[in-house]
């Protein structure tokens, strides 16, 4: 994206009608690392490539855990993503006091989209610099929604955003019309698959550098451990090719 | 004309005895409000962590609060911290929480109860405004002064003149000293919940009192 006039603040228009600090916020999204969402009838499953800073630092995790029933991770400016992570908890924690019950994961994802909206329209602050997926559970079944820095919210069958996500995307849009009916197992592979399409090859992936978390009808938010994706990924190493 | 009265004691009797890395926590199932009987199948435990329990006995409406609080607390510690908080951390959590209102005190007399970071089963008594103390066993609620002195027998071996320790069952124990406490005691009756926690797992049982 080239510079332009109008794009000093989130308040001014440009004749074209756009607002170039929300579509440069956009691109934040793209600098960050891979995310990656997906849902059959049963079950919604997030998985994300992990970046260290360096050889001598830890991966930094992006999954996170916001009640028994959701599960959240983003890409793009990690510190907002973080305290997105703190804001939807403390809301799902509030709704459980009052209301005895989960929160619907919609309406969680509306109070945030509702946030992003405000720092769209007050000369003082700028727009959330990170995309999130949320996967979550109500009386229909799983869901999967993305949210961005526009205050939009959609949901999805299968999505990817972050660094080199086509590849993913493509991969999901071949093969997003057999998840429905697929098993637990069957559809943790896929998310892995579409992970591993999208990194490039001097990328390591392993139990840390790569975090998979699932929610369902008879299963709470839950990690899978490191273990548990090496695993996957040995098993995809052995099989045939990732075809993309 | 009588001003307002917040607070209400619906009575009852919440028990708990710890010995080597187990704990037994039970609580009768009535509530009462002045000479009726609101309930008789009442629970007056709630399960904060897979080892953890707190037992209150006082106003319903603010033990039902408190409990309902300290879940959010628990569930966000959870999340803060990656695991659940120790008997010790949940320990400081109450008290405060209950200092918090010292002012307009929870109307609540509590024991918190379970297995501790050292693998040791503990109980810690609360009054309303959360002064609290590390106990072998307590009791607390309208049956309390009937209780704590046969637990004091049984327990330390206080008032006999024999050479004494507990060696018994910590079930059978809390379980005559319910039966003890609803003989004399008009608010503690018709069922108790014991829970049996040990580092195996949580045994759940009830069994009947008098239910006059």
């Amino acid at each position: 994206m080239l510079k332009s006039p109008y794009d000093t603040d989130c308040i001014t228009w440009s004749p074209q009608g756009r607002l170039f600090q929300i579509e440069y916020a956009m691109e934040a999204i793209k600098q960050g690392s891979l995310c990656v969402g997906l849902k059959s009838n049963d079950y919604a499953i997030l998985a994300t490539l992990n970046r260290a800073p360096s050889k001598l630092a830890e991966y930094q995790q992006k999954l996170y855990e916001i009640d028994e029933h959701i599960g959240l991770c983003f890409s793009g400016l990690t510190a907002d993503g973080r305290l997105i992570c703190k804001y939807l908890r403390t809301e799902a924690l509030n709704y459980k006091y009052t209301h005895g019950t989960n929160i619907n994961p919609q309406r969680l994802v509306g109070k945030l989209s509702d946030k992003a909206q405000i720092k769209t329209q007050r000369h003082s602050k700028r727009p959330y610099g990170v995309g999130c997926l949320v996967i979550g559970l109500d009386e229909n079944g799983p869901h999967v929604y993305e949210t961005s820095p526009d205050a939009n919210f959609y949901e999805y069958y299968a999505v990817a955003i972050g660094a080199r996500c086509q590849s993913a995307k493509t991969y999901l849009e071949k093969n997003y019309e057999t998840f429905a009916n697929l098993s637990k197992d069957e559809l943790i592979i896929h998310a892995v698959k579409a992970v591993k399409s999208s990194a490039q090859s001097d990328v390591e992936l392993n139990g840390r550098s790569v975090s998979v978390a699932i929610v369902g009808r008879d299963t709470p938010f839950k990690f899978l451990t490191s273990e548990e994706v090496e695993a996957t990924l040995l098993h995809l190493g052995q099989a045939m090719e990732v075809e993309v | 004309m009588s001003k307002f009265n917040p607070y209400n004691d619906n009575g009852g009797t919440v028990v708990a005895v710890a010995v080597g890395s187990r704990v037994v926590i039970g609580g009768d199932t009535r509530i009462s409000n002045g000479y009726n009987i609101l309930s008789r199948n009442y629970n007056k435990v709630t399960q904060l962590t897979s080892t953890n329990f707190i037992a209150t006995s006082g106003q319903v409406t603010d033990a039902q609060t408190l409990h309902k609080l300290l879940l959010a607390k628990v569930a966000l510690y959870k999340h803060q911290h990656g695991h659940e908080p120790s008997l010790k951390a949940l320990s400081k959590l109450l008290c405060v929480t209950l200092y918090s209102r010292r002012f307009f005190p929870y109307y609540t007399f509590n024991l918190l109860c379970g297995i501790d970071d050292d693998g040791q089963g503990k109980v810690f008594g609360y009054d309303a405004i959360g002064s609290f103390d590390e106990l072998k066993y307590g009791a607390q609620g309208s049956g309390q002064q009937l209780s704590i002195s046969i637990l004091d027998n049984q327990m330390k071996g206080t008032n006999r003149n024999d050479d004494y320790s507990f060696n018994g069952d910590p079930v059978g124990l809390v379980k005559d000293v319910f039966n003890a406490i609803a003989e004399r005691d008009i608010y503690t009756g018709d069922h108790v919940l014991i829970w049996d926690v040990s580092p195996q797992g949580i045994n759940q049982s009830a069994f009947n009192l008098r239910s006059d």
